[in-house]
């Protein structure tokens, strides 16, 4: 039989003037196992808890029943309370008197009946409460970077400036993403790869990050603290080592007809290539599904041409299997497929780009060496229109619910940098609405409109008909004029929606982090918490978690960087102790609980069983402690009812139940 | 009124987050003296006579421009045609009894553009 | 403390998962939005730690009402406990109707810990209709009735 002390708290009068506290106190009295009651006007202040203390102390008390405010508020200090006056802290039961009572309540008789029932539950709960100690797991002090964009790379040189090893895992053969293919950017239209490179070197320099490019996560097991992640280096063909990066093979390379990934499409590379000039690693890959060496075995020109003799046609894919500390998600985005959007003709017309492609068409080293051409015809644009929101803001199936953010403040960009390097074209921009929130970002779009001329028109464009004579012939309209326009343009540049990296499910579903109905990775709390997954150990960093410009990018890696510090500074994790226990004699090893489990925290192992005197070797459900959060939903699901939920048990619930109705 | 416009459209109107897409798209946008993208705001004002009287339901192709490309999914040309439907209801007339309308179905065409056309075209 | 009142006091039973429903009782709490006080609070880590068994202790000692609290759908802080709770509480919901427990005494709702109004709103509707229905006769063990 436990010793219960019931402690009333008045809460100055915020319980006090609802709720009859000697009245609570009077009936707690009676309840079974309560050896002493009392009230005082605060019970989380100093003077409080130490009439907690005293009472322990006098009463010998086992456990303890505080009628206050919410668990939410003051579970964590009455429990410490009862730790310092040597009680185990599971063994206290917190009744909410305050929110769930007094502050709804007007009737006093009423306030008191329900605060006297409400206590009666808890005193029927910690009768049945049992010690509980946190466990303890270990912390690997280690960190994976999922993704080489900016993100990842911010977040990696964080962890590794504060001492820690870091590994990055990029899928592509070089570090840098998205920001590596943006020319200029806002509002400040310094060049993207003069402030990116930097970063990238210094990522490639740093003692402590360790960088796997052309690899991907395979697979994923363990738990915070301590994840092993197998990551599949794939076939480079070339000797990483050997590799002196000067260039000769792609040069000699006779198969030139692939698409450049990196220029969108708009240049074809050759099949050994590194897909940019300041790409890090300066090794070249084999694209196989491209070589004629792999598709017919005659050729072997890079090998023949390589002074190093770095190329290796046998090389085959590698699993690396390392321990972890803690994840960090940065894999990015990329732009959604225009095929459903026929009324725009990107499939019909070479003059009809996306943001992305006119990027790389800006670009010194893009498929134009930098100079704004038609890319039907080479011949020099006059006209050109942006449309806004091509599939953000789209509710249909065709496009994206949410607002892909940065496409307002690219184009006004765009606009600018076109006009300024071309007087004498012709900008026109479409759009819904411009939302340029942030730091200098309206002061940019009004520069747009007011030193640059750009002739910005609030309204949709419903179709692009390109013309016989290779021109385009935009119909949009002017919502505020409310006229119909026909114009004709040289080239249409799209504000395309973007999304998250295709591969970023597959990556959530092997860390079991939540994705939500756009495959953005949900945060822990979307405001207090938001560069945490739900899943302990795993963080979110860049456009993964929801779409962002560059520098909110930087600031979130940042951020999920200390995170993981903060997880990689401990030694040890104490584990939540109110985890589902299966009772092994009750067990028949049916597999169920396993498989509504969310974090894989069940397991099944052989264990002899001693069953009444019968000894037997039965397969039975084994909890792992440091992986279980608590849900209890295995609890349920167990047939034969042998899983349970410390801490919140059956029949702790149960006699919750009872004693509510009785 | 306006209840009965969405009823017989299945239109929510405060869908509309008034981009023009439906205007730019449409055809007939210079014989209209109310615009397609008008028309959501005239059902949101419950201003009905004036899409009674209007000229454009009488101009308007019922292509489905609009609501093919609409990217709000609130289809003004569902409110047009909703519209047209009132006035003759207004008038009293059924220009097509119902049994005649299963006839002439084909299951290729959209049928809504099909109740239309008959509708206009047999004035 | 009148158990001699005639007037008929339902007992409803509302299981609040800690993260979304819990705390949005919590805020209805701080913000004073009054709800009956026959609405009793059970705090259970995750919907789904509800057994239907639960339920059926609660009807058996003579609640007339059980409500079921948790997370919107794909907020849920365990990521799917509640489409379980969906999926069980519908099952065990319509037997409970078929052998007599009418569908209004039993209720499943989402609330967030941001939604103290419809924490409030819920309560009161369905105190509502629990004394709409009267006193539950189906289920509850006559030995356990004073």
């Amino acid at each position: 039989m436990q010793r219960i002390g019931v402690f009333v708290c008045h809460c100055g009068s915020n319980i006090a003037a609802t709720v009859d506290v000697e009245k609570v106190v009077e009936y707690a009295k009676l309840e079974p196992g309560v050896v002493h009651a009392e009230d005082y006007q605060y019970m989380c202040s100093e003077a409080g808890q130490m009439k907690i203390a005293e009472a322990v102390k006098d009463k010998n008390l086992t456990g303890i029943v505080v009628c206050s405010c919410s668990p939410r508020m003051h579970e964590t200090t009455f429990r410490n309370a009862a730790k310092r006056a040597g009680i185990n802290p599971y063994m206290v039961e917190i009744a909410n008197i305050r929110e769930h009572c007094s502050w709804i309540h007007k009737d006093i008789e009423e306030g008191t009946e329900k605060a006297v029932i409400l206590a009666r539950a808890a005193i029927a709960k910690v009768n049945l409460n049992a010690p509980l100690e946190p466990g303890e797991s270990r912390v690997t002090k280690r960190a994976l970077v999922i993704g080489g964009g900016i993100a990842g790379i911010q977040t990696a040189l964080d962890i590794a400036d504060a001492g820690y090893e870091v590994d990055i895992v990029e899928k592509t053969p070089s570090i840098g993403g998205r920001m590596s293919q943006l020319d200029k950017t806002f509002p400040t239209l310094d060049c993207s790869a003069c402030i990116l490179t930097p970063k990238m070197v210094e990522a490639a320099a740093h003692e402590k990050v360790n960088i796997y490019t052309y690899s991907e996560v395979d697979k994923v097991s363990g738990f915070v603290g301590d994840f092993t992640v197998d990551i599949k280096k794939k076939a480079r063909s070339v000797d990483m080592d050997k590799c002196t990066g000067c260039g000769v093979c792609s040069e000699k390379c006779p198969m030139k007809k692939t698409p450049s990934e990196f220029n969108r499409g708009l240049e074809n590379r050759s099949a050994i290539y590194t897909p940019f000039a300041q790409a890090i690693p300066n090794v070249p890959v084999i694209d196989r599904e491209n070589c004629i060496m792999f598709k017919t075995g005659k050729c072997g020109v890079c090998s023949k041409v390589c002074q190093a003799g770095a190329i290796d046609y046998e090389q085959q894919d590698e699993i690396i299997t390392e321990n972890y500390g803690a994840i960090v998600v940065a894999t990015g985005f990329d732009t959604i497929k225009l095929d459903d959007f026929d009324e725009y003709a990107y499939n019909q017309s070479k003059d009809v780009i996306t943001s992305l492609e006119l990027e790389r068409v800006m670009n010194a080293a893009g498929p134009t060496k930098g100079h704004l051409e038609r890319l039907s015809d080479g011949k020099a644009p006059k006209e050109i229109v942006f449309i806004q929101c091509v599939g953000s803001r789209d509710v249909t199936c065709r496009g994206k619910e949410y607002c892909s953010k940065i496409c307002c403040m690219y184009t006004a960009k765009h606009a600018m940098l076109i006009r300024d390097k071309y007087p004498d074209v012709n900008v026109t921009v479409f759009y819904i609405d411009v939302r340029t929130p942030g730091k200098n970002f309206d002061e940019f779009y009004r520069r747009a409109v007011e030193e640059y001329q750009v002739n910005y028109i609030k309204g949709q464009v419903g179709k692009v008909m390109p013309q016989a004579d290779g021109k385009l012939l935009v119909q949009g309209v002017d919502l505020l004029d409310n006229r119909q326009i026909l114009k004709e343009a040289d080239m249409v540049v799209l504000a395309t929606a973007i999304e998250p990296e295709a591969g970023v499910r597959k990556i959530a579903t092997m860390l079991t982090a939540s994705i939500d109905t756009n495959d953005f990775l949900t945060e822990a709390h979307p405001k207090l918490r938001p560069v945490e997954s739900p899943t302990a150990g795993v963080f979110l960093s860049g456009v993964c978690q929801g779409p962002k410009d560059i520098p909110e990018t930087v600031a979130q890696a940042g951020a999920a960087a200390v995170k993981a510090i903060g997880l990689l500074a401990k030694d040890k994790l104490m584990t939540n102790p109110c985890t589902a226990k299966a009772d092994e004699l009750l067990c028949n090893g049916c597999s169920t609980c396993a498989n509504v489990c969310p974090y894989g925290a069940i397991t099944y192992e052989e264990k002899e069983i001693n069953d009444h005197g019968i000894r037997e070797n039965r397969r039975v459900a084994a909890v792992n402690t440091a992986l279980c959060q608590g849900c209890g939903a295995c609890t349920v699901t167990c047939p034969s009812g042998a899983m349970d939920l410390q801490g919140f048990s059956n029949r702790q619930i149960l006699a919750e139940v009872d004693a509510i109705c009785r | 009124m306006q209840e009965q416009v969405k009823t017989i459209s299945g239109v929510n109107p405060y869908k509309c987050m008034k981009c023009g897409k439906c205007s730019a798209s449409c055809p007939s946008f210079n014989e209209m003296d109310i615009k397609p993208h008008q028309f959501v705001s005239y059902v949101l004002n419950d201003d009905l006579e004036a899409l009674l009287n209007s000229e454009s339901i009488k101009q308007c192709l019922t292509c489905f421009a609009c609501v093919e490309r609409c990217p709000r999914d609130v289809k003004p040309g569902n409110l047009i045609d909703t519209v047209r439907q009132m006035v003759v209801r207004k008038r009293g007339a059924e220009l097509l009894s119902p049994e005649e309308v299963t006839q002439l179905l084909d299951p290729e065409l959209p049928q809504q553009l099909l109740v239309s056309a008959f509708r206009r075209y047999r004035r | 403390m009148s158990i001699e009142n005639k007037e008929f006091k339902p007992k409803i039973v509302a299981f609040c998962c800690n993260w979304c429903s819990y705390a949005g009782a919590d805020l209805a709490g701080s913000s004073r939005l009054a709800y009956p006080a026959d609405v009793k609070i059970i705090r259970v880590p995750c919907s789904c730690r509800v057994n239907p068994m639960f339920v059926l202790r609660a009807f058996e000692k003579g609640a007339d009402g059980v409500i079921l609290c948790g997370c919107h759908p794909g907020d849920c802080h365990y990521t799917t406990g509640n489409y379980y709770t969906r999926r069980r509480m519908s099952l065990l919901f319509s037997m409970l109707d078929f052998i007599g427990v009418e569908n209004g005494r039993t209720r499943v709702e989402w609330v967030s810990a941001a939604e103290g109004v419809k924490f409030s709103t819920t309560m009161n509707d369905f105190a509502k209709k629990i004394h709409s229905l009267g006193e539950n006769v189906r289920l509850g063990d006559i030995r356990c009735k004073n």
